[in-house]
């Protein structure tokens, strides 16, 4: 029968140059072939998506994390826009009122690592090697290494790259994508597959907008453009600017974990 | 570069499939990519041939179905082209919060003997 499409169709009797291949009946002829007798070539149909199992693992990390009753936080953005100092202060300014763990990747070095446990933040590094994003799977293993039942604010930095770390989910309940005030107001624009995936913007530097020439208005409006979606903050981890209002958002969102 | 991981995983399910039917070779791979998949269909031939060597795929062909991004306005009720992700509707110039078609990453057959 049809295996293709349950249509019932067709049967066992497979006919090669018009007769049964029953070996039963006579044969006028030998079975010498002048071909080869590779078998044919046939079609299996999936339909199946290439992102199927980091999906799946995804969402077993989500169940986890909601479970532990996490927030979790994928930070993305290009490299040097301050993703680390970003979390460091973050972390700082959440002291006494939640407590703040770190899953960083990087291709190489565990610089980011230390920098965040001088600040006495409980921190995993994840070196990917060759490999220029995180995957739910890393995500999983790294967590497994922190004492997660003494985190509330689980934090991912993802690899600086504005373009792979998109296709991946990781299980968080927030993608944040930073764009610094010293690489340009269009950003946005340029990798609009990462600032659409977000939910979370936030415009980092602000201290020194002036200094590098911001354009604040342009900035916003290709923001808006791109992730019309997303919550957007402005501050600077360095002055304390703006931190306040993310980190109430902050608290608000793990109360409703 | 994620168009390697993407390709490594083209891989083993096109492999796991063959396994499953019995074939020992796999001579075919097609595959499904939104225009704002995030993979580039050129990268992806390009990993390809690296990741698909020394397996039972090496030397297959690959072909690419590219799928045109969609829209939908809420306020037309229809739905529209998107080149990119500013989603605007081209009639009312609203902008859609929904993405029908374009982000797919899917592996649609495999030929196998």
């Amino acid at each position: 029968m049809c295996k293709e499409c349950g249509c019932g169709l067709g049967g066992g009797d497979v006919k090669v140059g018009g007769h049964s291949h029953d070996p039963s009946h006579s044969h006028s002829h030998g079975h010498e072939h002048g071909h080869s007798h590779a078998p044919a070539p046939f079609k299996v149909d999936l339909n199946r998506s290439l992102m199927e199992k980091n999906d799946r693992l995804a969402e077993r990390n989500r169940g986890f994390f909601k479970a532990k009753k996490l927030l979790v936080l994928n930070v993305v953005s290009s490299p040097g826009s301050g993703k680390t100092t970003f979390i460091r202060e973050t972390a700082a300014n959440l002291a006494g009122k939640l407590r703040v763990g770190v899953i960083v990747g990087d291709l190489a070095t565990d610089n980011d690592a230390a920098h965040l446990r001088e600040a006495g933040i409980p921190v995993v590094q994840i070196t990917t090697g060759t490999v220029c994003h995180l995957d739910a799977d890393m995500v999983s293993k790294a967590a497994a290494q922190l004492d997660l039942d003494k985190v509330d604010v689980l934090v991912i930095e993802n690899v600086g790259n504005l373009v792979c770390p998109a296709d991946y989910d990781l299980g968080e309940d927030l993608r944040v994508v930073l764009l610094s005030t010293t690489e340009g107001e269009d950003k946005p624009l340029k990798y609009p597959p990462m600032f659409h995936s977000a939910q979370v913007a936030v415009i980092t530097k602000c201290d020194i907008a002036t200094a590098v020439g911001f354009d604040r208005e342009q900035a916003l409006g290709n923001l808006r453009r791109v992730s019309h979606h997303a919550e957007i903050f402005e501050l600077s981890s360095k002055t304390g600017q703006g931190m306040k209002a993310w980190l109430d958002f902050l608290a608000k969102r793990r109360g409703e974990v | 570069m994620h168009e390697v991981s993407i390709m490594a995983e083209a891989v083993r399910m096109a492999v796991e499939s063959a396994q499953a039917a019995g074939a020992g070779r796999i001579t075919g791979l097609r595959l499904r990519v939104g225009t704002l998949s995030g993979a580039v269909p050129d990268a992806m031939r390009f990993a390809w041939d690296v990741v698909s060597r020394d397996t039972i795929a090496a030397g297959a062909r690959l072909e690419i179905e590219p799928v045109t991004a969609a829209g939908w306005c809420a306020t037309c009720r229809a739905e529209f082209e998107c080149a990119d992700f500013f989603n605007e509707c081209p009639r009312c110039h609203n902008v859609s919060g929904e993405l029908r078609r374009g982000r797919e990453l899917d592996i649609a057959s495999v030929e196998m003997n």
